[in-house]
């Protein structure tokens, strides 16, 4: 049992039933959304990244397209495309080690992973986290599905509130400071204008631009809005987190 | 059929940005420009989806019942409650409020 005694070993476990658990809301609102059993399914086994996924059945709930759905969801992937360059300069994976440590590449298990100092402890922590989120996170699914579509008129239990909630709670961990509130007002601004004139399902597409042209013109911190929705080193820090990205931006 | 096209587009996707991460050299992490981009654009994506799920329904806008979800969940938030405690709150404020009559 000398595993349990490595720190990022026990984060990562109970970030990994946290996170896990919150699985029920995903396979609930997702089958109640408009997928079936299996197409909730494919999305937390193969999308495998909370925010994505949430936007998939966000934009189909709303009566949007499948293209629209797919686009807001490809496009809050991306951050995971930086957590892989921080990750693979962290841990070297080799061989297929590389295809699977990308699969599991999410926000969580990057904080867990940069929230460590010596590199057996990150590379213990990134898989803890990754693998142990992975299987709960759909087992977790499964169990919400199979209870959403026993669940009867989705509206009567309030699940189109559940959704509200559920994406409110994913943005808030990213909200410290002025500058994240600030563009969070600007982009739901901008798509309550963008809804009567476009598409559903487009609006979120235009504040997905709108946010990357805020990116791509200011100057704030270089790791703003990579927060992870659960923070495995919640009671550790109450300062900013220290990740690579943001050693990087200080050098 | 065409559903379930995009749904496997997007898994493809996603998983193209997390591989592409592992296979680039590593001096592009070094931009920061890209670094913020993505975090910008997360931020606004919530936020987007957070309006969206909260007043469109369709091409129009409407205050109901999920606004009082909207204000359970920043109450629910604001007290450091958990996720699921945050996403029942929102479900149990919604469907209060359309036992009270309120759409």
């Amino acid at each position: 049992m000398k595993l349990l005694q490595s720190p990022a070993v026990r984060v990562g476990l109970s970030i990994s039933i946290a996170t896990g658990l919150y699985g029920i809301s995903f396979g609930a609102l997702g089958v109640t959304s408009g997928l079936d059993f299996w197409q909730t399914m494919a999305l937390s086994l193969l999308l495998f990244s909370g925010g994505s996924q949430f936007a998939f059945i966000g934009v189909v709930a709303g009566g949007g397209s499948g293209v629209a759905a797919m686009g807001a969801a490809t496009l809050l992937g991306m951050r995971n495309g930086i957590y892989g360059m921080q990750l693979n300069a962290l841990l070297q994976p080799r061989g297929w080690r590389k295809y699977a440590a990308a699969h599991v590449t999410i926000d969580e298990s990057t904080a867990t992973s940069t929230g460590q100092t010596d590199p057996d402890e990150q590379k213990r922590g990134f898989w803890t986290a990754g693998i142990g989120i992975f299987v709960l996170w759909n087992i977790f699914t499964a169990v919400g599905a199979l209870a959403g579509s026993a669940l009867g008129d989705p509206k009567q239990w309030g699940l189109d509130g559940a959704a509200v909630a559920a994406f409110l709670g994913l943005l808030w961990p990213r909200l410290k400071g002025r500058e994240p509130v600030a563009i969070a007002v600007v982009c739901a601004l901008a798509t309550v204008l963008a809804v009567p004139f476009v598409p559903a399902g487009v609006p979120i597409l235009i504040a997905a631009f709108v946010a990357a042209a805020i990116g791509w013109f200011s100057h704030g911190r270089s790791d703003e809005g990579l927060e992870p929705d659960v923070d495995p080193y919640a009671e550790h820090h109450q300062h900013p987190r220290q990740g690579p990205a943001a050693e990087e931006a200080g050098r | 059929m065409s559903l379930w096209m995009w749904l496997l587009l997007a898994c493809l996707l996603g998983y193209a940005w997390k591989l592409l991460g592992y296979l680039v050299p590593a001096t592009l992490l070094r931009n920061p420009r890209m670094s913020r981009i993505a975090g910008t654009m997360t931020i606004g994506l919530l936020a987007s989806l957070t309006i969206v799920n909260a007043v469109a329904s369709g091409q129009s806008l409407a205050l109901d019942a999920r606004m009082g979800a909207l204000a359970a969940a920043g109450i629910a938030l604001w007290l450091r409650a958990p996720f699921l405690v945050v996403v029942l709150a929102g479900a149990g404020a919604a469907a209060g409020l359309r036992l009270l009559g309120w759409s």
